[in-house]
């Protein structure tokens, strides 16, 4: 989140997108609750915030929305895209915020173009675009720094070209590719206008339901640039706010869990990068504009160096370039997919599973399943059985042909352990250990601890290829084998090394080898003062610990970076400091310092100084980005249908999913596994229930009896035409597999008129397999439990997160 | 004495996410029920001894392409023992397990209940089960441990909406009349506060606002809420007439809610106010 939970409050309309917070998020629903029964907020005179819901499902979410608007799963760019079309159309766009705050004026390179689907630079044989073409055009000098044209009337400025690009997406356009009615697309249109005023402030919330798609990172970023227009990034009230998995994906993410990220989301080195500085050149946004901090490029190597420094201690000091030769630079990515794409390649020996299970979090889970059956061992980690640790009983493999050898290591649960979780909004917040660990189990942690220690043991016995990186390793723990998570939350903070003491600011980060941090975005959170996460200073005296009364509580907790609540704070005033908005106010301008929220900008930069900092400081042009040559799918986000889609791209038919999505199975030469409109005429998407958590609640008795099996909600007239009843079984199947489950016949799921082609969407919920309490209670049913024996094994170009949301499927009824 | 306490569940705002159940059956150590799909969403089917709190749902969504939600479309309503005025429950005990507490809520005294299941005929609202495993009869205590440790029920402490209020009485009226301007001034027509006046038993401890009719979430209604007593077999018989014909509605809105038209006598959400 740019912003946090709390922060919804402070919304006048709060729109839902590829998100259901009732379901998932019901504690931090609470905001959207309080926003909706506060008179003084909502569009034109108050009267609550709006909560506009755009969904394939009517769920608990659009039950207590005020508009429900069913929009075809996987097409939410051609929403955004109308809505952002009518706010230029209409001049409804934040003038001054679109100037100052965003790249509108930057002038791309000439050649840049958008034709039939494609950008410039497409290599159909790769899959992947040259960017040369959609670089900003430089002034001439030294610096190079990016022509503009403050105007906005340049054919080539990023303002025309958005302009132009979204020209086509017509409420005639939207209907025809969401199956949102013209007219009703237009109610949230006039609505969402208004949310350009400086004096109204909208939020966007999605979550996986925008992510979990082969145009997943553009989704999303169709939404950023709709609230760009409408100058509210940067603002309480506004922002772009997913709701992370619980309750630590957010924490995961910052510190790398993810294949293509460093802790602090710096950049994973690129083969034939030798040295930090091949590195930090390539890795490193360079400053673009006079005015432009470039923060975080600026700080790059501080960043890395105390990061090898933490890793490496005395082993990387500046005769070894700090000991970047010891990084992997993988050719290849390790995404999640890969991985079971290189065992079923016969390219893995072994997996490790912390956290999660295999072979229920698909896609493709027959695929996966196959995949963990080609391993020579596979190891999970889990205070529970699940469907990896149990995967040979899953239908479709003999349980005598699967030669793999499983380990089973009983972890602690999060209840048996301290530790910080940290929220969607970033709050970093310790957690005290509520019970003794169980029988044998170990933490996770401990056990990845000693593992170590035995690798390390055979590099120092037998040597190897290159034991440097593992024998140099530090573990400086007052039990190498047994690490608290406490002395790791110190590591991740950091220190000085000249004075021991630990850091207050990552400001104080150096690249030469003088201060160590884990995750520079952490610094602070554990200062020499002590543990900042476990601050609890909140509603027993609101008067007191939220002083600006906009519900900040700087005293709860931490918050990454520096306790800033919310991101790009410079943004949330005008180029004078003024607030956009003085009864909404992020941080202002006192005249001699900024004052509100921790800013995000120089505490004591005067904003009247023409040399002051440009508002977004992370980014080389110091200006939001509507336009980002950064994404290697394009530029400016473009509607392509799901990979499986009954209807071709109404914008251009012939280049109709996603040209660079990542296809695995052909990549790799494998038979095709997608299925044709006519096989498969049913749009299906997966989902969660708010009464389970993934798989792991399958072991918790109560929450069994709220949901105890699975099912499908179908549409009442495709019940109908297939004679199909609440409660019956029926089998529902796709190119790749099938379940066979119960049915839920409603019109909360229904059917989508698309240019006059009808089609009906269906929704199946996520959690349930063959492990289990109910699955126990049904061991020959629960074979056919698994949703994502139906998902297809393809991935977004950007980030590889597979096609969950967006598939065909057909739908029998048993006898 | 401490002021008559109560529930105030404004359905409007109520997301189904069953925290009470859950908080409800931790607390009071209600082992629950065995595990049986109900219709998709509302799996617990029934207030009974393993059960102080069910979530009703009732799915008035028609097919079109928006909706309004609101609270008005898919209704969602946590229900409970009520708590009446006038307890039939308490009535015909013949034991006198029934009991009305200092704080004004209707309590069964384990050790005093003989198991004879009078109160659960009696009971308009289907409110009562017998456990198997104690051989009483069990409902919502409205958390009388927690209530005399100056703690609110485990429910209304889970509530992440506050769909469901704990608090004195006179405060939650003055809430949920509130609540009732406001929704009736965005064109609500329907939106009631049942139990709120003496109208239904005299007036219940646990009232509710409520979206749509009560009998379209299985309630009596103001003229079928007739008093039963032990000295008035005729009231007693119309009680039960009455929690016949409310579970059988009830069952029937449940079982037909998957069909398209509306439970009989719902009136159809207000079009986008």
């Amino acid at each position: 989140m740019t912003n946090h939970w709390r922060d919804i409050k402070n919304a006048d309309v709060i729109m839902i997108n590829g998100a259901n917070p009732a379901e998932a998020h019901p504690v931090g629903f609470q905001w959207f609750m309080k926003a909706k029964l506060d008179p003084t907020k909502g569009p034109g005179s108050g009267g609550g915030a709006k909560l506009i819901h755009a969904d394939p499902r009517f769920s608990r979410t659009s039950a207590v929305s005020d508009m429900y608007l069913r929009i075809r799963t996987g097409t939410d760019v051609a929403y955004f895209g109308g809505l952002i079309n009518y706010v230029i159309q209409n001049n409804k766009y934040h003038d001054e915020y679109v100037k100052n705050y965003t790249n509108a004026s930057f002038i791309i390179n000439k050649d840049y173009k958008f034709k039939d689907g494609l950008f410039s630079g497409y290599d159909a044989k790769k899959r992947t675009y040259a960017v040369e073409t959609w670089a900003y055009d430089n002034e001439p000098g030294p610096d190079k720094y990016a022509k503009r044209d403050e105007s906005l009337k340049d054919p080539h400025c990023v303002f025309q070209l958005i302009k132009n690009h979204y020209s086509r997406y017509t409420p005639e356009m939207v209907q025809t590719i969401t199956g949102i009615p013209k007219e009703d697309f237009l109610k949230v249109a006039q609505i969402v206008g208004e949310m350009g005023r400086p004096d109204k402030v909208m939020t966007i919330v999605y979550a996986v339901g925008l992510t979990h798609h082969t145009t997943g990172s553009q989704l999303i970023r169709s939404a950023a640039v709709l609230q760009l227009l409408l100058g509210n990034i940067g603002r309480p009230g506004g922002g772009m706010n997913a709701e992370r998995g619980h309750a630590n994906i957010q924490g995961n993410t910052d510190n790398a869990i993810s294949w293509e990220i460093l802790p602090g989301y710096l950049k994973v080195p690129l083969p034939g990068q030798k040295t930090i500085e091949d590195y930090v050149k390539v890795s490193a946004s360079k400053r673009l504009l006079g005015i432009s901090w470039n923060f975080f490029g600026t700080n790059y190597k501080k960043f890395i160096v105390s990061l090898l420094k933490t890793w490496y201690g005395d082993s990387a000091n500046k005769s070894n370039d700090f000991a970047f030769s010891y990084l992997p630079k993988p050719a290849g990515n390790s995404s999640w997919m890969t991985i079971y794409d290189q065992a079923l390649q016969g390219k893995m020996e072994g997996v490790m599973l912390s956290g999660m299970t295999a072979a229920s979090i698909g896609p493709d889970s027959n695929q996966v399943l196959t995949a963990l059956s080609k391993l020579k061992w596979l190891a999970v980690m889990d205070p529970f059985p699940t469907t990896s640790s149990e995967f040979w009983h899953a239908s479709g493999l003999n349980p005598a042909d699967v030669q793999t050898e499983v380990f089973m290591l009983p972890t602690t649960h999060w209840i048996e352990k301290d530790g910080s979780f940290v929220n969607s909004g970033r709050w970093m917040q310790w957690k005290d250990q509520v019970i003794p660990p169980v029988g044998d189990s170990r933490h996770d942690h401990w056990i990845v601890a000693e593992l170590f220690h035995r690798v390390k043991a055979l590099y120092q016995k037998d040597g190897g290829k290159f034991p440097d990186p593992i024998v140099h390793l530090t573990m400086d723990y007052k039990d190498p084998l047994k690490p608290s998570l406490d002395e790791i939350a110190r590591e991740v903070n950091g220190k000085d090394l000249k004075t021991g003491k630990r850091l207050a600011t990552f400001a104080k980060l150096m690249d030469d080898g003088t201060t160590t941090s884990g995750n520079w975005i952490y610094v602070g959170s554990y200062p020499e003062k002590g543990n900042m996460a476990k601050r609890r200073k909140g509603v027993q005296d609101p008067a007191k610990n939220d002083p600006t009364g906009m519900g900040f509580y700087p005293e709860w907790a931490w918050t990454w970076p520096l306790n800033r609540r919310i991101l790009y704070n410079r943004a949330s005033a005008d180029m004078s400091g003024k607030p956009w908005d003085p009864k909404r106010a992020g941080i202002a301008w006192n005249g001699s310092k900024w004052v509100g929220d921790v800013p995000d900008y120089p505490p004591k930069m005067n904003p009247k100084d023409p040399k002051a900092w440009l508002p977004f400081t992370m980014n080389g042009e110091g200006v939001a980005r509507l336009f980002a040559s950064s994404m290697l799918d394009g530029p400016i986000p473009e509607h392509y249908e799901p990979v499986e889609s009954p209807v071709k791209n109404a914008l251009h038919p012939d280049m109709s999913a996603s040209p660079t999505a990542f296809l695995y199975d052909k990549a790799a030469k494998r038979e095709n596994r997608f299925g044709t409109p006519d096989e498969y005429p049913i749009i299906a998407t997966t989902y969660r229930l708010t009464e389970h958590e993934h798989y792991v609640t399958q072991q918790v008795p109560h929450l069994v009896q709220l949901q105890p099996e699975p099912f499908v909600e179908i549409p009442t007239a495709l019940a109908n035409e297939r004679g199909v009843k609440t409660g019956d079984m029926v089998r529902v199947r796709s190119k790749r597999g099938k379940i066979e489950v119960r049915a839920v016949v409603t019109n909360r799921v229904g059917q989508l008129d698309l240019g006059g082609k009808k089609v009906y969407q269906v929704g199946i919920p996520i959690h349930w397999g063959y492990v289990g309490i109910a699955a126990e209670m049904h061991p020959e049913k629960s074979k056919f439990w698994m949703a994502n024996n139906l998902t297809p094994f393809v991935g977004d170009a950007n980030s590889r997160t597979p096609e969950f949301k967006a598939f065909l499927v057909q739908i029998e009824k048993l006898a | 004495m401490p002021e008559p306490v109560g529930f105030f569940t404004d359905t409007s705002i109520c997301i189904g996410c069953k925290a009470c159940e859950v908080a409800c059956k931790e607390w009071n150590q209600l082992p629950g029920n065995t595990p049986k799909f109900g219709d998709g969403f509302d799996n617990t089917g029934q207030l009974d001894a393993e059960n102080y709190r069910h979530v009703k749902f009732v799915d008035l969504v028609g097919d079109t392409p928006i909706v309004t939600g609101n609270g008005n479309a898919w209704l969602m309503m946590s229900d409970i023992c009520k708590h009446c005025t006038n307890a039939s429950c308490l009535e015909v005990c013949p034991t006198n397990a029934i009991v009305r507490t200092e704080y004004n809520t209707v309590l069964i005294q384990q050790d005093a209940c003989n198991g004879c299941r009078d109160c659960i005929s009696a009971c308009p609202f289907g409110a009562i089960g017998f456990s198997e495993s104690s051989g009483t009869a069990r409902k919502c205590t409205m958390c009388y441990d927690r209530l005399q440790a100056n703690m609110q029920p485990a429910c209304a402490k889970a509530c992440p909406t506050q769909s469901i209020q704990y608090g004195t009485l006179s405060q939650l009226h003055q809430k949920a009349d509130a609540r009732l301007a406001a929704l009736k001034k965005q064109g609500y027509d329907n939106a009631q506060l049942y139990g709120r006046d003496d109208s239904i038993y005299g007036g219940l401890g646990a009232f509710f606002l409520l979206m749509n009719k009560p009998e379209v979430y299985g309630l009596p209604n103001k003229d079928n809420a007739v008093l039963p007593r032990r000295n008035n077999r005729m009231g007693y018989f119309g009680g039960f007439v009455t929690a016949a014909i409310g579970i059988v509605a009830g069952l029937v809105a449940f079982r037909s809610r998957a069909d398209a038209p509306p439970a009989k006598g719902a009136e159809p959400p207000a079009s986008a106010p």
